[in-house]
């Protein structure tokens, strides 16, 4: 059925192609001033894939060296940059903005029926400001050499010349631009939803969102002024981080966690609501404890703001502060552990489908519980104290990042993927490069948390001869990984030239960027407003909607005079 | 179908909205609630923003307290004070030209506005004078610290860290004075040209936000930095 449906329209809408957000003006400019939230979307889309293609280059770069002891390809002044480039480029450039402002920022305002954002203009320049902090920050590469890690610890980092002074203004000014976006979702979220949709039946990615911006508005303000203060040290000598000059060390590894902590829960809150909507959509069920799913996110972000003190347990900040900060450590496994119970019970008794997207899903599932737990175990104060900068908070940090972040984040646009574009990318492809990015990646970092536990330092350059085979298994994986990952992206490529022409709700799925829109959709999202009834993954009713599992049900089975898409 | 999802029977019309109603918003109503959550949302920021320097002044004034109250003698409370007065006085009047666009008075809006505008210059002015006597005396922030003459008593170990401070904090401040200025420059043109009326004033309540908090946050530093 679908088959013929697609013949159908190649042949019957090239002639006169619909216009959607993408033909409606082709200029040049009409992509550079555009207000359009989708063109923005697919703007970071394209920016943060450079940033996550050359930070991923330098860490294939970094794992070649360490494949065996002593020098292997670059020396070590080279090897520390590049490990800081990495950290700083993914961090900063890639996994804070890559889901929030470009899948967010495409999904997250049809997900609720509004046209734009509630700021449009505010969301054009905060993708421009996030392009200067960008720019600025590879000009502080290109100048002199950083080798602070993505930590920025001082004195050291206040000691360095020049660069200092251009990555700290360029995180500064990528700050602005994550605030900014998270203010104006913020605000989108709660004054343009669409007539009946109410905080009860808003998607799980929409609560997802609208937690992570809660963070970034209040976490990012002080990163600012943590990276103002650096710069002061470092270009008047201000003397409140540097011990040389009266200044306190610790102080800014205070600041620095006050941010950077809830900064991972930007990074990994998206990354839940992403993997709510595809295990509801793939296991054609209700999210089971819905409420619950949502509100963990907003616990999450709360908590996160107490604990950032689990960073600096052998900093010697005080004892009873340690133990405070590790008890509250243990408190954010609740919300995250009622989370990953609830996607295990939706699949229970669902219609599974293995498709691409939800085969990152599951892998999200197995390797985000990993890095979940073995975060509560970094929590404990008597095991960090030995495990702290070791490989197994390395590994640990990675399992949640990008087994985390990263594998939703390519399981939410190959998800999204026919809608922003109206291609269909390879599937068999796409299954391959999921499979292969889920071995590779344990491949690569496993083996980090066994070496990590038997003692292999993070961020050296050299190691011990005991410890070369692990390095070794784990540059092997990162390769593997890296091929997984070129493969994914070049399905996705080639679907511009090879796809088939996606129908308007290829999954089928229930949420209003799916039911209500074309693919890709119309350059004002809808032709009338949606009026919504229901949940977002009331499933149990969609057999007597949109057809047997398979089709695509708005187009197909719903009576033409009621199909709001094709109006 | 249509028991699921049903859709709004009216197709939105262009033809009938308000010259400042933008097309992704409904009514205008929405739109100034939007607006104002915004502002609200940015000012939150603004407040965590300050908070990280109120967090260094308040540890380095515990570890060395007898320094900072030591060297806060240095600073005067009557150009200070001065200044206190000043910012009050502008949030007075920024409330007032509100309250003159909600009720459409023109000339009252625009008075207000402009006699806000001024008590922004005046501050800065006087923080001009104040930051240059201080430079000539060789009060500089940090390392720089390096007081002589008269003041030479005053070069004592972490007396720079409260200079520091004190240059970052109010500086920081300064500069969103500043900003409020060039923001009071272009509702005061888009005042006399007649932009706004009780149906729109948006712009006016947003900046008269944005000034009550440059406003609060000097209400902070004045008897931390120059009182106590």
């Amino acid at each position: 059925m679908s088959a013929t449906q697609t013949v159908g329209t190649e042949s019957g809408r090239s002639v006169s192609a619909p216009v959607n957000y993408l033909n409606h003006d082709k200029s040049i400019k009409g992509w550079l001033y555009t207000v359009d939230h989708k063109r923005i979307g697919l703007m970071y889309l394209a920016t943060v894939s450079i940033a996550f293609l050359v930070a991923g280059l330098l860490a294939l770069a970094v794992r070649t060296e360490l494949f065996s002891q002593g020098r292997t390809i670059m020396d070590a002044d080279t090897y520390n940059q590049f490990f800081s480039l990495h950290g700083i480029m993914m961090v900063f450039l890639f996994i804070i903005p890559s889901i929030p402002a470009a899948l967010g920022n495409f999904v997250m305002p049809i997900q609720i029926g509004a046209k734009d954002v509630a700021f449009p203009r505010l969301n054009l320049a905060s993708y421009y400001i996030f392009v200067i902090g960008g720019v600025l920050a590879v000009t502080g590469i290109l100048v002199g050499q950083i080798d602070t890690g993505w930590t920025f610890y001082t004195p050291y980092s206040s000691r360095l010349g020049a660069p200092v002074l251009f990555l700290t203004s360029a995180v500064f000014i990528a700050g602005f631009s994550s605030i900014l976006t998270g203010l104006n979702f913020i605000v989108t979220i709660h004054k343009m939803r669409a007539p009946g949709l109410t905080w009860n039946r808003l998607p799980l990615f929409v609560w997802s969102i609208y937690a992570t911006s809660i963070v970034q508005v209040l976490a990012t303000p002080v990163i600012g002024i943590t990276m103002v203060l650096l710069f002061m040290e470092k270009a008047l000598q201000i003397g409140i981080f540097d011990p040389a000059l009266g200044g306190d060390p610790v102080l800014f590894q205070h600041f620095f966690w006050f941010y950077s902590h809830p900064a991972v829960y930007i990074m990994i809150l998206p990354a839940f609501g992403i993997i709510s909507d595809l295990i509801g959509t793939f296991s054609r069920h209700e999210v089971q404890g819905y409420k619950f799913v949502a509100l963990s996110s907003v616990a999450i972000a709360f908590l996160g703001f107490l604990v950032w003190g689990h960073h600096m347990f052998v900093s010697g900040q005080s004892v009873v502060s340690s133990i405070i900060f590790s008890l509250l450590t243990y408190l954010i496994g609740i919300p995250t552990g009622v989370k990953v119970l609830n996607w295990v019970g939706t699949m229970y008794k669902g219609s599974i489908s293995l498709q691409t997207p939800m085969l990152y899903a599951l892998s999200f599932l197995i390797l985000f519980t990993i890095g979940g737990l073995t975060g509560v175990m970094l929590g404990v104060l008597s095991v960090d104290v030995h495990l702290h900068d070791t490989y197994f908070v390395v590994a640990h940090f990675h399992y949640v990042m990008m087994g985390g972040t990263v594998i939703a984040a390519l399981g939410g646009l190959h998800y999204w993927w026919p809608k922003m574009t109206g291609k269909m990318y390879n599937e068999t492809n796409g299954r391959i490069a999921a499979v292969l990015i889920f071995i590779g990646f344990n491949v690569t970092f496993f083996t980090q948390f066994i070496m990590g536990s038997k003692g292999m330092p993070r961020r050296y350059y050299d190691y011990l001869p005991e410890f070369e085979i692990y390095h070794m298994i784990s540059t092997i994986g990162s390769f593997l990984l890296a091929i997984g990952l070129f493969m994914a992206a070049g399905g996705l490529i080639a679907s511009f030239w090879r796809g088939k022409k996606a129908t308007s709700n290829p999954w089928k799925s229930l949420t209003l960027e799916w039911t209500h829109t074309t693919s890709p959709p119309d350059p004002h999202n809808f032709h009338h407003t949606p009026i919504v009834t229901r949940g977002p993954y009331d499933y149990h009713l969609a057999p007597e909607i949109f057809g047997e599992p398979g089709g695509d049900g708005a187009v197909v089975s719903a009576q033409p005079d009621t199909d709001p898409v094709q109006q | 179908m249509s028991e699921a999802v049903a859709t709004a029977e009216q197709i939105h019309g262009h033809d009938d909205h308000p010259a400042h109603l933008q097309h992704h918003f409904v009514t205008s109503d929405q739109q100034f609630e939007a607006s104002k959550m915004g502002m609200w949302l940015f000012l939150i920021t603004e407040i965590l923003l300050f908070s990280g320097m109120f967090v260094a002044y308040t540890v380095y004034r515990v570890w060395h307290p007898e320094v900072f109250q030591g060297v806060s003698s240095l600073l005067d409370w009557r150009l200070g004070g001065l200044n206190t007065i000043v910012l009050l006085a502008s949030s007075f009047t920024v409330a007032m030209s509100i309250h003159f666009a909600q009720k459409n008075n023109q000339k009252g809006l625009v008075i207000n506005l402009v006699i806000t505008l001024l008590c922004a210059c005046i501050f800065l002015v006087v923080k001009y004078f104040e930051y240059t006597g201080k430079f000539s005396h060789g009060i500089f922030p940090g390392i720089a610290y390096h007081p002589h003459g008269d003041y030479a008593v005053y070069d004592i170990p972490y007396a720079g860290q409260f200079f520091s401070i004190y240059y970052i904090m109010t500086g920081i401040h300064g500069f969103h004075v500043l900003v409020g200025i060039g923001v009071f420059i272009w509702i005061t043109i888009r005042a006399i040209k007649g932009d706004f009326t009780s149906a729109y004033y948006t712009p006016v309540e947003l900046t008269g936000l944005y000034w009550h908090l440059v406003d609060i946050i000097w209400i902070f530093l004045f008897p931390l930095l120059y009182l106590i």
